[in-house]
């Protein structure tokens, strides 16, 4: 049941939005209803539960309003009879997708929200996953859900600011008891089903051919293995297919975007059977795409370790040079290249230093290790 | 989103402006005390909350000193240049909303309800996953 639930109760959420119920009001209305589904559905199970759900939590949400405007009889509520949302057609969990990423929400209050009215996780497993008090998460959640009702439910974001929110918690990995990368593909799956733009497939792709090499990418105690070092023989052979076969449906509509760019980065590193093997003239053509499509400085650093790839370390540093110094990893690139032209006195102190500014433990490991593995001046 | 370590010294190498807090009034001390709640009160309702601790400036330093032997304990010393008061974590969206939240328990009032402008040390957690690139 816990599955079934899961999956059906951003859509019962949806359907009441888009009746008109204030976010706020629909969930509570929604929680009601589970309860009731948990008292009632093990004698009676119902042949539609979406419908029973939907029938039970709209009876719940019209006697929220009615004691609600009876406390308030006196006040002017403009949340009574909210915009309609968008048409009828439209995927119930798809709506509340983008209520939940609306632009007036920062991306952290997005994330939290979204976890918690789409991914239907509990205010308890989304705060461990952010090494967080329950109840700094529970007040995230529920400042997050005022702002959409006063921001307006008809105004829901846009869907470059889903698929940020969605990669957001991609990027989050695992941590508590939640693995937060497996829910983000499972949500963009959805969004992916109910959406004709290639960038969500080319998001969905990217997703599934980074987590098919996630094992891979920890050794036994934690420390970050670099794509080059790690064994390819665990990585995920089923997941890199279909991350491969989205991609290549999302590229023939021929409608380009930063997503599909950096899937086809990350499935030209999956079929490489060696680093060795590894197609860099193909990377650096697709990174010269990115870099035309996002203009993005992250981007034109990593740029610079593909040309470094296919024309050497010496051309790499000077393209090197056009790359802003407050860029971060900046200075872990400049010691790899540093290293490769044979300067490695140079190289352990870039090294050294890129370890002291590195954002993560993971990241300073391993950069204190590349230090430490080459001869200091 | 990500973590910062706000700092309070009781001194060190940014000493206070302003008189010990031994030599308030106690309703100085009281307003003090109370403003402190608040910040955190307010951190926990924007969302922010994560921790808050006072310590003790008693304190003592400890070392190994080889198997089956008892720690070396050095201290307390009375006179340490830098002692840490306390400390809050707060969760927040940027290093500019770290640096706000940091300004505002600053201005926490002192003697005769001015904000006493301590100074407060801002440091980022190491604990941002690293975001995946090839």
């Amino acid at each position: 049941m816990e599955q079934l639930v899961r999956d059906l109760v951003p859509q019962v959420l949806g359907v009441l939005v888009r009746r008109g119920a204030d976010f706020a009001t629909a969930e509570d209305a929604v929680q009601e209803a589970l309860l009731e589904a948990v008292r009632r559905w093990p004698d009676a199970p119902p042949d539609d539960p979406k419908a029973w759900l939907v029938t039970v939590a709209w009876r719940k949400v019209v006697d929220l309003s009615r004691s609600e405007s009876a406390r308030r009889a006196r006040e002017e509520r403009v949340h009574e009879e909210p915009p309609r949302g968008p048409v009828a057609d439209e995927d119930d969990t798809l709506l509340l997708l983008f209520l939940c990423c609306h632009p007036a929400l920062t991306p952290s209050s997005a994330v939290a929200l979204t976890l918690r009215a789409v991914g239907g996780l509990t205010t308890r497993q989304i705060a461990e996953a952010y090494l967080v008090p329950e109840a700094t998460m529970a007040q995230r959640i529920s400042r997050a859900k005022r702002t959409v009702a006063d921001a307006g439910v008809g105004a829901p974001g846009d869907l470059r600011r889903v698929l940020t929110v969605l990669y957001l918690v991609f990027n989050e990995g695992y941590s508590g008891d939640v693995d937060l990368s497996a829910e983000a593909i499972r949500l963009t799956r959805m969004l992916d089903a109910a959406s004709d733009e290639p960038e969500v497939s080319g998001l969905l792709a990217l997703m599934l051919l980074h987590h098919a090499r996630r094992t891979a990418r920890w050794d036994e105690h934690g420390a970050l293995v670099p794509l080059a070092g790690q064994d390819r023989s665990r990585w995920d052979t089923r997941l890199i297919a279909e991350g491969v076969e989205i991609l290549q449906a999302a590229l023939a509509r021929d409608r380009l975007g930063a997503y599909q760019a950096q899937a086809a980065i990350a499935a030209l590193h999956c079929d490489a059977r060696t680093a060795e093997e590894t197609d860099w003239s193909q990377i650096l053509e697709w990174y010269d795409e990115l870099l035309r499509l996002t203009d993005s400085p992250v981007v034109a650093l990593n740029r610079v370790v593909a040309v470094g790839e296919v024309d050497g370390p010496l051309v790499g540093l000077r393209e090197l040079a056009a790359v802003p110094a407050d860029v971060p990893r900046r200075t872990a690139v400049e010691a790899w290249l540093r290293e490769r032209t044979g300067d490695l006195a140079e190289a352990h102190r870039l090294y050294a230093e890129a370890a002291a500014t590195a954002s993560s433990t993971a990241e300073r490991d391993h950069l204190i290790l590349q230090a430490a593995r080459l001869p200091g001046s | 989103m990500a973590k910062y370590l706000l700092l309070k010294h009781y001194r060190g190498a940014k000493p206070l402006d302003c008189a010990p807090m031994d030599q308030w009034t106690p309703e100085e001390v009281q307003a003090h005390i109370a403003f402190m709640g608040h910040v955190a009160d307010q951190l926990r309702e924007r969302g922010e909350f994560v921790d808050a601790q006072a310590l003790s400036p008693d304190g003592m330093w400890v070392r190994f000193d080889g198997e089956g032997r008892p720690p070396v304990t050095d201290g307390p010393f009375a006179e340490t240049k830098d002692l840490i008061a306390g400390w809050m974590v707060i969760d927040v969206d940027s290093a500019e909303r770290a640096q706000e939240a940091a300004a505002y328990l600053s201005s926490a009032p002192g003697p005769g309800g001015e904000p006493i402008r301590e100074w407060i040390e801002v440091r980022p957690f190491l604990e941002n996953p690293p975001t995946v690139t090839d």
